[in-house]
């Protein structure tokens, strides 16, 4: 029987999470990371994947755009395959000036971000136009800021990968069923298997609760309150890319007023709405979100009205109400690290919550101090000056040269993805170079190695590792090739068609909300091939 | 909803079916390439992400456009990979494509020389050093450049007449019935003046550009499109009509000047016209004549080259030589020759170029006509070379069935 005894316990293994593990691990702490779905599979899952500058919260937020610089420079170091140097623009356009967000609150907005230590550079429209041709035209100022985009999953993954290499251990598919609680002490936790349905306890002197908008459901079983407000928010992902710098909207931060370049895609959010908690397990994007990103999106690069979309999908920010203000009308948005000894008189468990998915590192340090400081042991934070694994050499020619002088699409994707681990994939048999995803141009090499290496059990896993189905045809003509690929690596060919049909229904979902055109005829044709997609109904 | 997002990016309208992978010549001859799917919608996806995601397979495509003739979805994929290869590729053009790029500056070049260009480019040893030297496949039949232009000749004996004729329109020649093959250009003349129609020269006629483009000249293309462009609208402001007869030139034309190039033609589009089309309109709409030959007698298979099929005017054809009286028609498959324009010539592409024609071949020799009849210059060289069958284009085989005399006498008016 394995070792269940531990000296922390982390659970969620969302960015959260997974940074807060790898901390811990680093810091030579026996760590076991516990995740009730899949890493990634919560909020981090399902952002935007914009890497702040801040600029977008120095008017309002001088700290938070400070925390978002300061880590915007380390993710570039540490994490340099998951973060791509875009750069960013914060425009305004006529009507701005009549809704009191005109060039002179560009002028406020500059000095601000210069407070906080945000190079900010006030640049004509022409050259806004030279450097993003896909700006909305009629833009009459710009800003230059240093925004980029960073790749959520593979960002979290590469904490779990060096969490893993130092020690730690994981645990997917497995939900905190309830603490265990001596003396008014968390001392561990009933953990069950969700694909054994058993059951078992693990020790550990701490617990951390990291599991995003459900920590307040997680600290409920140790009899804690802690005040949280699903905000959701929804996004369109458009076929391609249509923009290569970050387009922002210079003006108090609204619905749509983000543009982002993310891998092969570009996506526009994001909305804001409070929703109930029973309704974050499984959320939908309604016909108006979609109109109004759309006409959003369009005011910041018009040719986005004529591009096709390729989904829609929601996730939920982890708000929390401060303490001091029990109607929860003043949310917090920055940081929330709860020590549940002091607050509640409750010992052995700390939250961590909150924040962005770019100010993790931060997140994790600080809840990794408040482990440390329980243990009684003084240990130094090095996260932010060790790179991730993958980080290296993040840039795809030079990794891809790797395999070969003249590398494949295939092997291009895959260290554009991978960065520096890409070497572990294996281009050896004479199959391995096939593509089983053309959109996306993966390769049957690069799902054995997500099979084997990254822990992969389904096509949702896969999907997130490797992109596999997420291009034009979301997966109507790859999927059968990947479920047989992974069905035969996980040693059941006969899963396959099961493999199969649950993406599918997965991906009809996103295409729903914005079934026209061109992502209509695809969906029809998913149909017929596949005999696939419930209908869906909106009150909207 | 759907009036405000509805995607006309073309290559976004692939649905993946893969259908142009079954009709593309060359994915079926060449494994180096990744076909039409692959090299088109896919990758610009991933080139829209990345310039690095380009690949230099993209220069097997011979731009003969079958996948987009096949394409349920309407996708531009020859268009999309020709475009990519524009802006992408950074190999220079070696000193061979741009002397077989070059068609307008070689020509000249070569007719002043042709007795010594013609003989040298045929004997054996010379070959072998081109071979070596510039990469011209030495099994290759090179086309022959005419000691005589067909615009001197027709300065010296054919511009003076013109005038007298009832009607009139605008000769676009192009390089080669120009440089290599005159006696098309001049069957071309004999035809129309025998219709009634005075041929005219078109000031300032450039190259079309398409060995241009194929072999990435594109700035030099552009520059040929411009001044075409602009030469026709003086042209058509007589209100002439402007007649061509090459395939390639006029798809180059139509096009590739405003989908590749980027070069505007929307106001003399309509008023460029094939031979064959222009011709059979003109018979069935009773506007001009013809009188045929007596006891003309040919068994002819019509191979229909792939800028044709992107056309759509093939039919033109074979209902204007069915009109022949003696002329028995055999329509062959549809198939690609393998030469498309200077991509047959390059010794990478000789072996593939061979494989790809190989049906249309062994078609012709079972079928063992007097010749074939082909609107385009570079099938004929392909076909010519690797079937032993000689090729006419139908201009040609115009000028030899009508009786031109009588034709005309009848025309006059
Ligand atoms: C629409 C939207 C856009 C955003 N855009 C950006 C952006 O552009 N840039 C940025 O920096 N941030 C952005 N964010 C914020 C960012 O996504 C989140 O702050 C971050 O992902 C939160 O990570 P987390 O690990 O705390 O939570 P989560 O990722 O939600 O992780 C919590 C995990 O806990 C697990 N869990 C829950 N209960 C249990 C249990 N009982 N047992 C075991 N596991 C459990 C869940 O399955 C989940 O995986 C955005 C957020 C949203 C909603
Ligand atoms: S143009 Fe011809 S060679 Fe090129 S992809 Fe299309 S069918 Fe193939
Ligand atoms: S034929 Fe058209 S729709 Fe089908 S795969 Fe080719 S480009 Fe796509």
């Amino acid at each position: 029987m394995a070792n269940r005894e531990f000296d922390v316990i982390i659970i969620g293994g969302g960015i959260t999470g997974a940074g807060t593990a790898r901390d811990c691990a680093l810091r030579g702490l026996k760590t076991l990371l516990v995740e009730r779905d899949d890493i990634a599979s919560g909020a981090t899952g399902r952002n935007h994947g914009l890497l702040h500058s801040g600029a977008r919260y120095a008017v309002k937020d001088a700290e938070s755009a400070r925390e978002c610089i300061s880590e915007n420079k380390i993710l570039r170091k540490i994490a340099a395959n998951c973060v791509e140097d875009t750069g960013g623009l914060f425009i305004t356009l006529p009507e701005d000036e009549d809704s009191g967000y005109g060039l002179d609150y560009q002028k406020t907005f500059v000095e601000a971000c210069l407070d906080a230590g945000i190079q900010a550079r006030i640049i004509s429209p022409e050259e806004a136009l030279r450097m993003e041709p896909s700006v909305n035209p009629r833009l009459i100022g710009a800003v230059a800021v240093p925004d980029g985009s960073v790749d959520p999953f593979r960002l979290c993954s590469a904490n779990v990968v060096d969490a893993r290499m130092h020690g730690a251990e994981v645990l997917t598919y497995t939900f905190l069923d309830s603490f265990i609680i001596e003396n008014g002490a968390v001392t561990g936790v009933r953990l069950l298997d969700r694909r054994s349905g058993v059951v078992s306890e693990y020790r550990a002197a701490v617990t951390v609760n990291a599991a995003g908008i459900w920590g307040q459901a997680v600290a409920a079983k140790a009899g804690i309150s802690i005040g949280m407000y699903p905000a959701k928010g929804a996004l369109l992902v458009f076929g391609h890319r249509v923009n290569n710098v970050v387009i922002n909207r210079c003006r108090k931060s609204a619905d749509g007023d983000i543009l982002v370049p993310g891998d092969s895609v570009c996506v526009i959010g994001t909305t804001s709405t409070k929703i109930p908690f029973e309704e974050c397990d499984d959320m939908r994007v309604t016909p108006g979100e979609v109109r109004l990103l759309l006409r959003e999106g369009c005011s910041l690069c018009p040719s986005l009205s004529s591009t096709r979309i390729l989904r829609a999908y929601a996730g939920v920010r982890p708000l929390v109400a401060s303490d001091s203000d029990p109607t929860g009308r003043s949310i917090s948005r920055g940081i929330v690290c709860l020590d549940h000894e002091s607050r509640d008189g409750v010992k052995g468990l700390v939250t961590i919550t909150g924040g962005k998915l770019m100010t993790y590192r931060l997140m994790a340090e600080k809840a990794t101090d408040a482990v440390c400081r329980k243990l009684g042991l003084d240990r130094p934070c090095e996260t932010a000056v060790t790179p991730l694994p993958g980080s290296g050499d993040g840039r795809i020619e030079a990794v891809s040269r790797r395999f070969s002088g003249k590398p494949t699409a295939g092997q291009k994707a895959a260290a554009g993805r991978h960065g520096d681990l890409t070497g572990r994939i294996r281009f050896d048999s004479p199959d391995d170079g096939a593509l089983v995803c053309e959109c996306e141009n993966v390769t049957l090499a690069e799902i054995r190695y997500a099979v084997k290496e990254l822990g992969v059990t389904n096509l949702e896993d896969l999907r997130r590792r490797t992109r596999v189905g997420m291009g034009t045809c979301q997966g109507s003509f790859c999927i059968r090739k990947a479920a047989a690929a992974l069905a035969e690596a996980l040693g059941d060919p006969s899963l396959a068609d099961k493999l199969a049909a649950e993406y599918l229904e997965e991906r009809w979902k996103g295409m729903v909300p914005a079934g026209w055109g061109d992502t209509l005829r695809e969906m029809e044709f998913m149909q017929r091939v596949y005999k696939t997609g419930k209908p869906y109904s909106y009150d909207d | 909803m759907q009036e405000i997002n509805i995607s006309d990016k073309n290559f976004e309208q692939c649905q993946k079916c893969s259908l142009c992978e079954t009709v593309c010549p060359v994915m079926a001859n060449n494994p180096a390439y990744a076909g039409p799917k692959r090299s088109g919608p896919d990758s610009e996806r991933y080139r829209l992400k990345n310039g690095i995601f380009f690949e230099d397979s993209l220069k097997y495509c011979m731009n003969g456009k079958r996948c987009e003739v096949a394409c349920p979805s309407g996708v531009k994929i020859a268009d999309l990979i020709q475009q990519a290869r524009i802006k992408f590729s950074t190999a220079s053009p070696k000193l061979r494509d741009a002397m077989l790029a070059s068609t307008d500056l070689m020509g000249p070049l070569a007719s002043g020389f042709a007795p010594i260009v013609n003989i040298s480019l045929g004997l054996a040893p010379v070959k072998g050093v081109l071979d070596a030297t510039i990469g011209l496949d030495h099994r290759r039949t090179l086309p022959k450049y005419s000691s005589r232009t067909f615009t001197s000749w027709f300065r010296k004996h054919a511009a003076a007449l013109q005038d007298s004729f009832p009607r009139h329109i605008s000769y676009y020649h192009g390089c080669y019935a120009n440089y290599n093959y005159p006696q098309l250009a001049k069957d071309f003349t004999a035809v129309m003046n025998a219709f009634g129609y005075g041929v005219h020269l078109i000031e300032g006629e450039r190259c079309c550009g398409v060995a241009k483009i194929a072999n990435g000249m594109t700035e030099a293309a552009v520059r040929d499109a411009k001044a075409n462009i602009n030469a026709f609208r003086k042209a058509t402001a007589t209100g002439r009509d402007i007649v061509t007869v090459s395939t390639t030139c006029t798809m180059t034309l139509l096009e590739e000047y405003p989908e590749l190039l980027k070069v505007d033609n929307s106001d003399v589009k309509s008023r460029i016209k094939l031979f064959e089309p222009f011709v059979f309109e003109a018979i069935s709409s009773g506007i001009v004549k013809p009188v045929w030959k007596e006891g003309f007698k040919a068994k002819v298979a019509y191979h229909s080259p792939c800028h044709q099929e992107r056309l759509g005017w093939g039919i033109f054809t074979i209902e204007l030589l069915k009109m022949i009286p003696g002329l028995e028609l055999i329509e062959l498959g549809s198939n690609c020759c393998g030469m498309a324009g200077t991509y047959g010539f390059k010794k990478e592409n000789f072996k593939v170029s061979q494989k790809i024609g190989e049906p249309l071949f062994n078609e012709i020799r079972s079928v063992a006509p007097d010749y074939v009849a082909c609107e385009c210059e570079t099938c004929k060289w392909q076909i010519e070379m690797s079937a032993g069958v000689s090729v006419k284009n139908p201009v040609s085989i115009l000028a030899e069935a009508l009786d031109l005399e009588k034709t005309s006498e009848l025309n006059r008016a």
